[in-house]
């Protein structure tokens, strides 16, 4: 057992004379004897060497050779090895939050920095400093649109990933809001539809750039609709995609948010990676969340501190614009050292070859007896499968031969138990996708 | 130092991607497509990995520095649990829920499955879930659960109370479920008083929250009793497990008649804060919510195997993305593992040790408010070196000169010009002596030089910044 308590007997025997007590028991003399636990059934403490061994074996009962054709938020991208070097230097990984700013200016400009590259990817003008994930931050941007509005009807696009619809309906439960959901129409935003539930009690529309089917939509006239109304638009973005697809910014987003894994966070089975929240100045004050900014010192050089800090909830309680405190700090750290290492023309090529790979795939694919795809939809690195059989059948039998072949969009939505959604990404090579298609073909017959 | 952004050079290029070797593919259209390529650097792999590497120096953390930061359980980070994560890095999240996939993914549910249950134990809970990412989110979670509690039982509830004492993030989150907030104050014995909670309560009541010991580092010994109380009105007893460390193995929430609690695996569980995270916040609770419980739900088979749970009807749906932030779960499970029963006995036991000794010897040369043996944390106030006009944040400031992160100042609220320490375990008698003798430093200062104080920090990148510029100025990012 290693508990990492330094102090030696004689130094304890030394501490308790100091305060004045004769031994440890006595310090916890104030709890009332009633009240002392009834049971501490915990195994027996272990080497740093049998521990590892313990986990080791644990990792080693989950599948490793998988080729991942799966995504829902989660993406199975390069990690430069610099990023995991950097950030696990422990100067950033065992500091706080850095409330000291004077002895924190490395977490605060690396935070500054950040915000800065949320900004440029994203053509938004302020950013947080991160949220949970992409889910969360969702559901915060829509809390966010009904403070600056004081309105509480949301507009839902269905095509927004379900697992995010999910988390926000949990966030607006003890709520007074109104939820509509758009159906999709051809896999995409049914902006008609969408433009009829605007009312001026519409506090946003919500939509999700590439959508959860992969489609990517032009959002510029649904938000001039929005905004004619009061509303405001928000848009769930996938990071990776805006090396090529137009920025939020230029399609009139009033609210961005996304889930940053792709930027340099492992896939460590769900978390941790990061959300991220962009919007536009005038909004800065109904941000969520911690905010870096640039100032002076006493001496006028530049430095960096958390401000805003008005609207959190360790001054403002229970008026604070949300009550997250801890965020996903290192990860996001994590991000921007993933965009500094791939910088301005990498951050391209890495959208173009995800969408390269996924359209050969799709070609692949959609020659497969059997299999169609709704053609008429642009895509980016996701697209829907249409196959003559369950979903779930031809998965699982795919998973037989190590292919995580996409997601069965059955378990999501209705009616839709022969559709696949499929991913692929800068990782997945032509081989593999050669394969998909071969492996495909073969259990369609 | 530079920005990153300030240090791009024109066609400099850091790492590259493989050829990809499938036929180039339609343009998009153009009105999807972005006008201009994003600003990011253009920058060696050399030149990154120095500015971050001159980045992560100036910061002050626990691998470099004492951290008594109080409230925060700034304990030392072992590296085995990191590299216990790692080993988790590859593995997806979506394929556990894909047909057949539970069967690819059966380490990461046991280990969910296993911490889940460890963490019950330990505090008194019938089941936990970890879904939450951090302490707040567990906050909010534990809140909704109770909402559904109430919703469920017809219960017209309205408030929830907290001590004046909690953490500002206790009635942020019951703000974010909905519920108006009632604040306690705190009696002349250190706890919230429980005259004006008996005079408090009433049947609209949903919850009452509370940490143990609280904010002040005490434990309240009226506690089952405030439990009693609540229960008899039907509201829920909540607890703030931000000081578990105190308490290991010596009391269990559960026992005492709580029936909500989250955890910060980032503080009692040995995992890093990471400069302000990830954390993971666990949310326990008695059985008779446990069918409120955020989905996915791991359960263990008949046969040993582990699968995802078919949901309940009851649950209030989900909180994150997937099963929380598993790469601190992980780290969280081995320091489980590693410290065992009599390790996690002993880490609260040194903890309150550590606490009491950093007290002992302090309280001459600051006034205590709450003279009385502490748990794991002391608050002290710098109202006698206010006298010379020396603030809490001036001898914060001259810690972190003399290479000390300062302890968490001014919180708790209550407790003017607070100082609030928390040595944690892991320090030993040599570091919190130098730290005693450097705090005996500044109280002397303050009364014979208070200027070396109101100036410092003088020894760091920067000196004292403007705050209020930064607030008014809102430059939040690099514009070009």
């Amino acid at each position: 057992m290693s508990n990492y308590n330094p102090n030696t007997p004689s130094q304890q025997a030394e501490m308790l004379a100091t305060i004045g007590v004769s031994s440890i028991e006595e310090l916890f003399k104030v709890i009332p004897q009633e009240l002392k636990a009834k049971s501490f059934d915990i195994p027996k403490g272990m080497s740093e060497f049998e521990m590892l061994d313990k986990i080791n074996s644990l990792a080693s009962a989950n599948s490793k050779d998988i080729t991942f054709f799966i995504g829902g938020s989660f993406y199975d991208h390069y990690i430069p090895a610099a990023v995991d070097h950097l950030a696990n230097r422990s100067e950033f990984y065992t500091a706080y939050t850095p409330y000291q700013p004077e002895c924190s200016q490395g977490t605060l400009q690396a935070l500054y920095e950040y915000q800065t590259a949320i900004c440029r990817l994203t053509g938004m003008e302020v950013s947080n400093a991160s949220l949970y994930d992409g889910a969360t931050a969702l559901a915060e941007a829509a809390l966010m649109a009904i403070r600056i509005t004081g309105r509480n009807r949301l507009i839902l696009d269905d095509c927004v990933n379900p697992i995010y619809k999910r988390v926000l309906e949990t966030y607006l439960a003890n709520h007074d809001v109104e939820l509509i959901t758009l159906e999709p129409l051809n896999f995409s935003l049914n902006k008609e539809a969408a433009i009829k539930e605007l009312n001026n009690n519409s506090a946003a529309i919500i939509v999700q750039t590439p959508n959860f089917f992969g489609s990517i939509d032009n959002l510029k006239d649904i938000a001039a609709k929005a905004h004619e109304n009061g509303a405001l638009l928000i848009n769930s973005v996938y990071p990776v995609s805006l090396g090529l697809l137009a920025t939020p910014a230029e399609m009139g987003v009033d609210i961005v948010v996304g889930d940053g894994q792709s930027l340099g966070n492992p896939l460590s089975f769900g978390g941790p990676a990061f959300g991220f929240i962009a919007t536009s100045k005038k909004h800065i004050r109904n941000i969520p969340g911690r905010v870096v900014g640039e100032t002076v010192d006493k001496e006028g050089r530049r430095g960096f501190v958390l401000t805003l800090q008005a609207r959190e909830q360790h001054i403002k309680r229970h008026k604070a614009t949300s009550n997250i405190c801890s965020n996903q700090s290192l990860c996001a750290l994590r991000g921007l050292i993933f965009l500094s290492l791939i910088g301005k023309e990498g951050f391209v090529e890495m959208a173009r070859q995800n969408r390269n790979r996924a359209e050969y795939a799709k070609s692949l694919l959609s020659r497969v007896k059997g299999v169609s795809i709704e053609d008429s939809v642009p895509t980016f690195n996701e697209f829907v499968l249409k196959l003559p059989k369950s979903a779930s059948e031809v998965t699982a039998a795919l998973l037989k031969k190590g292919i995580a072949a996409g997601v069965p969009l059955g378990s999501y939505y209705k009616g839709m138990d022969n559709y696949l959604l499929v991913t692929v990404t800068e990782k997945r090579t032509k081989k593999e996708i050669e394969l998909l298609a071969e492996e495909l073909g073969r259990t369609l017959v | 130092m530079e920005l990153i952004f300030e240090q791009s050079v024109k066609g400099r290029k850091g790492v590259s991607f493989p050829v990809d070797n499938t036929s180039e593919a339609a343009p998009l259209p153009k009105e999807l497509l972005r006008e201009e390529k994003a600003e990011l650097p253009e920058l060696s792999e050399l030149d990154v990995v120095r500015h971050f590497t001159k980045l992560s120096r100036l910061n002050f953390s626990v691998d470099t520095n004492f951290y008594p930061l109080g409230s925060c359980t700034m304990k030392y980070n072992a590296k085995g649990f990191e590299e216990a994560a790692k080993l988790f890095a590859p593995f997806h999240p979506m394929l556990s829920m894909l047909p057949e996939g539970e069967k690819l993914s059966q380490g990461s549910l046991e280990l969910i499955f296993e911490t889940e249950k460890l963490l019950a134990e330990i505090t008194g809970m019938d089941a936990v879930t970890l879904q939450p990412m951090a302490g707040a989110h567990g906050e909010m979670t534990g809140c909704m659960l109770i909402a559904a509690y109430h919703k469920a039982k017809e219960n017209k509830k309205k408030y929830v109370i907290v001590p004046d004492s909690s953490h500002g993030t206790n009635p942020a989150s019951a703000a974010m479920v909905g519920y108006e907030i009632i604040t306690i104050p705190t009696a002349a014995y250190g706890d919230m008083d429980l005259d004006a909670f008996k005079a408090t309560l009433n049947n609209e009541v949903a919850a009452i929250m509370m940490t143990c010991p609280n904010t002040l580092g005490l434990f309240n010994p009226y506690v089952k009793e405030i439990c009693d109380l609540a229960h008899s009105v039907d509201a829920l007893v909540y607890y703030d497990g931000a000081n578990l460390n105190a308490i290991m193995g010596k009391v269990r929430p559960g026992d005492i008649g709580f029936d909500v609690i989250h955890l910060n695996l980032h503080k009692t569980f040995g995992t890093p804060h990471g400069s302000g995270g990830p954390g993971s916040g666990p949310v326990g609770v008695k059985e008779s919510l446990v069918k409120f419980f955020p989905s996915p739900r791991v359960k263990k088979n008949g046969d040993s195997s582990f699968s995802i749970a078919k949901e309940d009807k009851s649950s209030i749906g989900s909180v994150s993305n997937f099963f929380g932030n598993f790469g601190v779960i992980v780290k969280a499970y081995a320091y489980i593992l590693q410290l065992g029963r009599e390790g996690l006995i002993e880490a609260s036991e040194q903890a309150v040790l550590n606490a009491n000794y950093i007290m002992s010897r302090l309280k001459e040369y600051y006034d205590l408010p709450y003279n009385q043996i502490c748990m794991h944390e002391c608050v002290f106030s710098a109202s006698r070196q206010m006298e010379s006009g020396i603030h809490a944040i001036d001898i914060a400031k001259y810690l972190i000169d003399r290479k000390i992160h300062p302890p968490t100042v001014y919180f708790p609220l209550i407790v003017k010009e607070a100082i609030m320490i928390e040595p944690t375990e892991t320090e030993s008698k040599e570091t919190m002596d130098n730290f005693i003798e450097i705090m005996i430093e500044a109280a002397k200062l303050a009364e014979s030089d208070p200027d070396i104080l109101r100036q410092a920090p003088l020894k760091t990148p920067v000196s004292r910044l403007d705050e209020t510029k930064a607030a008014r100025e809102q430059n939040v990012c690099c514009v070009l």
